[in-house]
């Protein structure tokens, strides 16, 4: 220490505190402002949709709203299975078994936005079957999961349960 | 850069205002007796253009917003009866969505302008980086804008754009969630948007006054590319000589923008704009309106998401950095001729690329975007530094009376 320097005085230290409470005022001041645009409570209590599902024969891909996006449940084919449970993992670019992805194999529950840029992937379409997303052409197979293009995870899986043996509730 | 002011207000309640607000003085001063090179040719009637437009924008805005619902339930409708039942809505509904494109071509013609005669360089580098803010603002207030419709390609335009967010490593779904209000674009998006879209325009003008300010302290830059020494000899006041050429500048772009507004109104639009908004249900093939394609190419031409939305923003860095990587000490095109074949090679980039971005991404348009979009890069990275240190600059006239006299016989190539 230079034997010039002065202990810090009283006012040293009152201007340290008052810049410093300032700054926490003004952050917690912005916050709210911030803060607004988060989704409202309106938005976080639209959170779970039920579905029937005894009505969906086999091969097909029903898609219901949940949370403004669609959902798809797909009723997977004994070949679409088959195809989706021997794909070797490191053919895949977002490893994943086809069980972790499903509850019961006939049934595949996904949510139908592309994880590339968010758009709708068309059913039963591309190389592998699975969907094809128009946008910017990512292919996804029977398990949802990302095969080609650009996207780059597997199409997310919601929470739901089966109530019954014909009844899910996603969310 | 002011010339001397010569204002003296003539009437004795001017001089008791100016004495107390000299602002009579300033626009004096800015707007009458400022000082522009002689040798300006049309190109630099742009700037004036843009503030045309600018005002058009706003002013025919306004007036559609007092008619505008910005609920997704009512949105499309209200647009519908804008254009139905309005007095006059049609009117005011096409000058706003062609006014759109029309500052846009305004906007890519004047930065051209800029590469070109290298208005970027010292020591006109902040003037150019607030134009590159307002290119920035423009494109966000646009982006917004084409969403209030809340057409087909308003939604699905809007969520591809906000989920371009959702690259960024970690933070990417929060920021999304965050613009969104929501998990999707839906009323919390539109009723956002709605406000920022009449936000944004006014804080364009903000910066437009200081791009202007900053270009009256460094003064213009012209086809020569030398400052302007003698005032006297170099230099003419802007009023008369540059209100009057900005005007026929105008009135001849008036001309261009009527013809799209009146004969072909939707020429420059997506016929998928005019179906509702489908949450459900993705357009066949996307596309953004043509001002962004070129850069909807590069997002592209990427094979990786965070990839394409680096390279996307990248391509406006490039902008960003041009004063420092153009190495050459010459301004002007004009007396570069390498500088000047490549120039033109770059704008047929941005057009090819432009072009590539409109069709569907399948072979052999995949294949010339990635080329294409390495030249855009290549251009500012590589070829723009080497080139200052190897070409060989022809010579540079003494002075803008010079460049004159010499009859433009300086200027072969008088683009
Ligand atoms: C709303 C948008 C804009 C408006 C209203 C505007 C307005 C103007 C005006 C009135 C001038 C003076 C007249 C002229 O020299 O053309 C000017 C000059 C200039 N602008 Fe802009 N501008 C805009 C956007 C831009 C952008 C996006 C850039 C570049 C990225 C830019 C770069 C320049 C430069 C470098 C000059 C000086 C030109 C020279 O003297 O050579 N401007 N601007
Ligand atoms: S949004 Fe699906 S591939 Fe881009």
């Amino acid at each position: 220490m230079a034997t010039q320097t002065a202990e810090p005085t009283r006012r040293d230290m009152l201007y340290i505190a008052t810049g410093a409470a300032a700054a926490v005022a003004t952050g917690a001041a912005v916050w709210p402002f911030i803060a607004q645009m988060n989704p409202d409570a309106s938005t976080l209590a639209l959170s779970s949709t039920e579905l029937d599902i005894g009505a969906i024969p086999e091969g097909q891909i029903v898609t219901v709203k949940w949370r403004g996006k669609p959902v798809f449940v797909r009723h997977r084919t004994k070949k679409e299975i088959d195809e989706a449970e021997q794909v070797p993992l490191a053919q895949l670019p977002d490893p994943a078994t086809d069980q972790s992805r499903v509850k019961k194999p006939e049934w595949l529950v996904v949510i139908g936005v592309c994880t590339h840029l968010g758009c709708i992937p068309l059913g039963h379409q591309g190389p592998y079957d699975g969907w094809f997303c128009p946008c910017h052409g990512s292919v996804y197979d029977t398990s949802g999961r990302i095969r080609q293009g650009p996207a780059p995870r597997n199409l997310d899986v919601p929470d739901y349960a089966f109530l019954t043996d014909t009844k899910i509730k996603i969310g | 850069m002011s010339g001397p002011s010569t204002y003296v207000p003539k009437s004795a309640i001017g001089r008791w205002f100016e004495s107390r607000l000299p602002v009579m003085g300033l626009v004096h001063s800015s707007f009458v007796a400022y000082p522009t090179p002689k040798n300006l040719n049309y190109w630099w009637t742009f700037g004036a253009i843009l503030s045309f437009m600018l005002g058009a924008q706003i002013v025919t805005g306004v007036v559609l917003a007092m008619h505008y619902t910005p609920n997704t339930g009512l949105a499309f409708d209200s647009v519908e009866q804008i254009m139905r039942d309005v007095n006059w809505g049609w009117l005011l509904r096409y000058l706003h969505s062609n006014g759109a494109s029309m500052f846009f071509l305004a906007v890519y013609v004047h930065i051209a302008r800029g590469m070109y005669y290298g208005s970027y360089k010292a020591p006109r580098e902040v003037l150019w980086l607030l134009g590159v803010v307002i290119f920035l603002l423009m494109m966000a207030t646009a982006f917004m804008g084409y969403v209030l419709p809340w057409g087909q390609m308003s939604f699905w335009g809007a969520t591809v754009i906000t989920n371009l967010f959702s690259a960024i490593p970690l933070v990417g779904d929060t920021i999304t969630t965050w613009l969104w209000g929501g998990y999707s674009v839906d009323n919390p998006t539109l009723n956002r948007f709605f406000s920022l879209h009449y936000l944004l325009p006014f804080m364009i003008a903000g910066v437009v006054v200081l791009h202007v300010w900053a270009l009256h302290v460094v003064g213009q830059n012209n086809p020569a590319g030398v400052e302007i020494k003698d005032v006297e000899k170099d230099s003419v006041p802007f009023t008369p000589y540059a209100t009057l050429k900005d005007s026929v500048g105008i009135s001849a772009f008036l001309i261009l923008y009527c013809w799209f507004v009146f004969f072909v109104p939707n020429y420059l639009g997506d016929p998928d704009n005019y179906i509702n908004a489908n949450p459900l249900q993705t357009p066949a093939h996307i596309v953004p309106e043509w001002y962004f394609l070129p850069f909807y190419a590069i997002l592209r031409a990427i094979p990786s998401k965070l990839g394409g939305v680096i390279f996307m923003f990248g391509a406006i860095v490039m902008l960003v950095l041009l004063p420092w990587l153009d190495t050459s000490r010459v301004r002007s095109a004009v007396y570069r001729p390498v500088y000047k074949v490549l120039f033109w090679c770059f704008i047929a980039c941005v057009i090819g690329l432009g072009y590539l971005g409109s069709q569907p991404p399948e072979g052999g348009a995949v294949l010339a975007a990635r080329i294409l979009t390495a030249f855009y890069f290549i251009y500012f990275l590589v070829l723009l530094p080497l080139l200052g240190l190897f070409e060989t600059p022809r010579p540079v006239p003494a002075s803008i009376a010079d460049s004159v006299l010499e009859g433009g016989a300086a200027e072969p190539g008088r683009a």
